[in-house]
C-alpha cells in the first residue's frame, strides 16, 4: 500500500517553532529528498533550513540561479525518484509559472510553498498579503489543476506540508502550501506527532506512465534509471509519452483527464472546518491567517448575541463550491474577508446562489483585525 | 544511420525528424557511436533536451530515459535529476538558442557548479525550429528572419563563455569532422565533471537558404572552410571572426 504509517523523523512532542521552520520540518517528515530554490523574503528560512537538514538525511539541496531553474530542477529530481519541493514568494512564483504548467502536464509530483507577501510586483516585500490565490491556479497557460492548502497556524504549516506531499504523490500534481508571511514568521507552540501517515508514489513496472483507461485515472509513476525507457515531454503525448501533436482527440482526452483526476476526487481532497455554523445566519468564509481574526470576531459576535459562524477553508484548490452551496442554503449572508481585492470572494459568489455575499478586502500589508470583521458583520445585519 | 546503431533507437521510431541535409542527424549518429564505443549503460543514462530541432535528437529517438523539457531549461532539469540520483549519467543535448540564449544563465551556472553533467550544444547559429530567426550565435552580418540586412551584433563564442564560467572540459567539434567529434563526445561523456561540447551543425533549411548557400552541400563546404582544426590548448585568436577553432580547450 502506498499509504503507510511511519515514525516521524523530526523531533516529536511539544515544540516552539516558526511557521517556515515547521513547513521545512513537515517536508522532511513527509520524506522530501530534494530541495531546489532561490532566496526570497518571506520564504527564505525554509530554504536555509533545508540547506542544513537535507544533506545529512541523505537528500540533496541545490541553490539554483533563479526560480524557474528551481522548479525545473525539482521536476527533474522528482522523475529521478525523489520527493521534491521548492519554496518561494510572489515574484518567484511568477517566474516559475511556465514550469508549473510542465509539472501539471507531465503529471509530476512536486510541492511548492508560496509564502505570500504584498504584491503585485516587488510590492511590500516584507509585508503580508494573500494575492496569489488565482496565480497558483491560473498562472500558467492552458487548463490544468493544482492542489492548494491554506494553513492558519504553525501547526498547520507542518501538517499541511505533509498533506501537500501526500496529495502531490497520490494525484501526481503540483501541490501548494499557500501560506502567508504572517504565518511563515509566526512563532507558536506545535505538537508534532510520533507517527505520520505518508503516501509514497504508486509504481507498477511496465505500466504506461501517462495514461490509463479511466477518464479520471492516475497512472503509475516510474522514475529514471528503472529500465522503463521513459519519454517525458511537455508536448501532448500518448500514454507512453510519444508526442501526439496533431490528433485532436489526444489533446482533448489528456487535458480533460488531467482536470478530472483532481476534480472527481474533491470529496477526498477538500477539507474545511466549521465553527458555530448550525444556527448561523451570517457566515464568515475565511482562510489562512485571516481565519484567526475571523474566529475571534465570530466568538465576540456570539457573546453579543449575533447568530454568526465561521467556515474556514483549508483546501483552496480544488475549490469546494458544493460546500459553499450547502452552507448557503441555511445562511442569510456570507462575509469574505481577504488580504487581496476579493479573489476567493468571486468563487464564493459563484457558488452562493441567492445568498448575498459581502467582500471585506485589505491590501495595506497588514493582517485584517477582528475589529474590522466585527464591524463588517454588524453592517450586514 | 548505420544499422549497427539501431539498437539504441526505439523500435517505434521510423525516421528522423530532421530536414534533408540537417547536421543534427550526423550529430545524433556521432553521439550514438560515442556511446557505443564507451559501452555506456543506456539503462542508467538520462538524456535531457529543451525545445528546438536539436532537442529532438534524443527524444523520442533514443531507447533510454529521455526528458524533453521547456525551451532553455534543460540544464536546470538535468541538475535536479542528477542531484537526486547521482548514479545516473546525465547528458543534455539541445540547440544554441536553447542553451545559450533563453537558457544561457543555466548553462554558465552549471559550468560554475561543476556537477557531473555532459552538455552538448547542436550549434547551427540560428533558431531552426521557429523559422530562422537570429540566435546569440549568429555571426555578425549574416542574414536571418529577424536580421534581413545582417545581424548587427557579435555572436557568443560558446567555448570561451563556458570555459570562462569554469567548465573543466570544453571542446568544439563539427559534423563535417565526425571522427574528431566522436572523440570529444566520448571524453565529455566519460568525464566525472561538467563537460561541454559545442558542435557546429548546419541548418540548410533556415540558415543556408538565407545566406546564399543553396544546397546542403554548399553549407557543408562553407562549414569546412570555417573550421580550423585542433587548437591545442587555446581559444580562437582575437579578431578571427570568420574562423572557428575546433579542438579541446583545456588548460
Ligand atoms: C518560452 C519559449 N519561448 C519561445 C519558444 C519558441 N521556440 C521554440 S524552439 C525555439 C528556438 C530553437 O532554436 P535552437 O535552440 O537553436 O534549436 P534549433 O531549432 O536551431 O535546432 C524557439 C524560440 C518556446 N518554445 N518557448
Ligand atoms: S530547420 Fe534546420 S535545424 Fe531544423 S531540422 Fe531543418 S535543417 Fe535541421
Ligand atoms: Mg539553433
Amino acid at each position: 500500500m502506498p499509504l503507510t504509517t511511519v515514525t516521524n523523523p523530526v523531533k516529536a512532542g511539544s515544540r516552539y517553532l516558526s511557521g517556515n521552520d515547521a513547513a521545512a520540518e513537515g517536508a522532511i517528515a513527509a520524506g522530501c529528498r530534494y530541495y531546489g530554490g532561490y532566496p526570497i523574503t518571506p520564504s527564505s528560512e525554509i530554504m536555509e533550513y533545508m540547506s542544513r537538514e537535507l544533506v545529512p538525511r541523505g537528500g540533496a539541496f541545490m541553490q539554483m540561479e533563479d526560480e524557474i531553474a528551481s522548479i525545473s530542477s525539482v521536476v527533474g529530481a522528482s522523475w529521478s525518484g525523489a520527493k521534491a519541493m521548492t519554496a518561494t514568494s510572489g515574484p518567484g512564483l511568477s517566474l516559475m509559472q511556465e514550469c508549473l504548467g510542465y509539472a501539471a502536464f507531465t503529471e509530476t509530483p512536486v510541492v511548492l510553498v508560496d509564502v505570500q507577501r504584498a504584491g503585485p510586483c516587488t510590492g511590500q516585500a516584507t509585508k503580508v498579503g494573500a494575492g496569489d490565490i488565482m496565480a497558483v491556479k491560473w498562472g500558467s497557460h492552458g487548463d490544468y489543476q493544482v492542489v492548494a492548502l491554506s494553513p492558519w497556524s504553525v501547526q498547520e504549516m507542518f501538517s499541511l506540508t505533509v498533506e501537500a506531499f501526500n496529495l502531490a504523490e497520490r494525484l501526481r500534481v503540483p501541490a501548494f502550501l499557500l501560506a502567508e508571511e504572517a504565518t511563515g514568521h509566526l512563532r507558536e507552540r506545535v505538537d508534532l506527532p510520533e507517527t505520520l501517515e505518508i503516501y509514497d508514489r504508486d509504481y507498477v513496472p511496465k505500466q504506461p506512465p501517462f495514461g490509463c483507461d479511466q477518464a479520471d485515472g492516475i497512472p503509475s509513476m516510474p522514475g529514471f534509471g528503472m529500465g522503463e525507457n521513459l519519454l517525458v515531454t511537455g508536448s501532448t503525448h500518448d500514454q507512453w509519452g510519444f508526442r501526439k501533436t496533431e490528433g485532436p482527440a489526444f489533446h482533448d482526452s489528456l487535458v480533460r483527464r488531467l482536470s478530472q483526476k483532481v476534480l472527481s476526487r474533491k470529496a477526498e481532497i477538500c477539507r474545511h472546518e466549521g465553527y458555530y455554523l448550525d444556527d448561523a445566519e451570517l457566515v464568515v468564509v475565511a482562510y489562512g491567517f485571516t481565519a484567526r481574526a475571523a474566529l475571534r470576531a465570530v466568538r465576540q459576535a456570539r457573546q453579543e448575541g449575533l447568530a454568526v459562524g465561521l467556515l474556514r477553508l483549508i483546501t483552496i484548490w480544488p475549490f469546494d463550491d458544493e460546500l459553499i452551496t450547502r452552507v448557503a442554503e441555511g445562511a442569510k449572508g456570507f462575509l469574505v474577508p481577504e488580504m487581496n481585492l476579493g479573489q476567493v470572494d468571486g468563487l464564493v459568489r459563484s457558488a452562493a446562489g441567492d445568498t448575498p455575499v459581502k467582500s471585506l478586502t485589505q491590501v495595506n500589508g497588514s493582517t485584517i483585525s477582528p475589529a474590522s470583521i466585527m464591524a463588517a458583520l454588524k453592517e450586514m445585519r | 544511420m548505420a544499422r549497427s546503431m539501431e539498437k539504441y533507437l526505439r523500435p517505434e521510431v521510423q525516421t528522423t525528424p530532421f530536414c534533408p541535409g540537417c547536421g543534427h542527424g550526423v550529430l545524433m549518429g556521432s553521439l550514438l557511436r560515442a556511446i557505443d564505443q564507451l559501452g555506456l549503460d543506456m539503462k542508467n543514462t538520462l538524456f535531457v533536451s529543451g525545445i528546438g530541432c536539436a532537442a529532438w535528437i534524443p527524444s523520442p529517438n533514443f531507447a533510454a530515459d529521455t526528458l524533453h523539457t521547456l525551451h532553455g531549461r534543460a540544464v536546470a532539469f538535468a541538475t535536479g535529476a542528477k542531484a537526486a540520483n547521482p548514479e545516473l549519467k546525465v547528458i543534455v543535448i539541445s540547440g544554441d538558442g536553447d542553451l545559450a540564449s533563453i537558457g544561457g544563465n543555466h548553462l554558465i551556472h552549471a559550468a560554475r557548479r561543476n556537477l557531473e553533467l555532459t552538455v552538448i550544444c547542436a550549434n547551427n547559429m540560428i533558431y531552426g525550429m521557429t523559422g530562422g530567426q537570429m540566435a546569440p550565435t549568429t555571426p555578425q552580418g549574416h542574414l536571418t528572419a529577424t536580421s534581413v540586412t545582417g545581424n548587427p551584433y557579435r555572436p557568443f563564442d560558446l567555448v570561451k563563455l563556458v570555459k570562462g564560467a569554469g567548465a573543466p572540459y570544453v571542446a568544439r567539434g563539427a559534423v563535417t569532422r565526425p571522427y574528431e567529434l566522436i572523440g570529444y563526445l566520448k571524453k565529455a561523456i566519460a568525464s566525472p565533471e561538467f563537460a561541454f561540447v559545442d558542435v557546429l551543425s548546419p541548418c540548410p533549411t533556415q540558415y543556408g537558404r538565407r545566406n546564399k548557400l543553396d544546397s546542403a552541400g554548399a553549407m557543408y563546404e562553407r562549414l569546412r572552410g570555417l573550421c580550423q582544426s585542433e587548437a591545442q590548448g587555446a581559444c580562437a585568436p582575437e579578431g578571427a571572426e570568420d574562423t572557428l577553432q575546433l579542438g579541446e580547450f583545456n588548460d
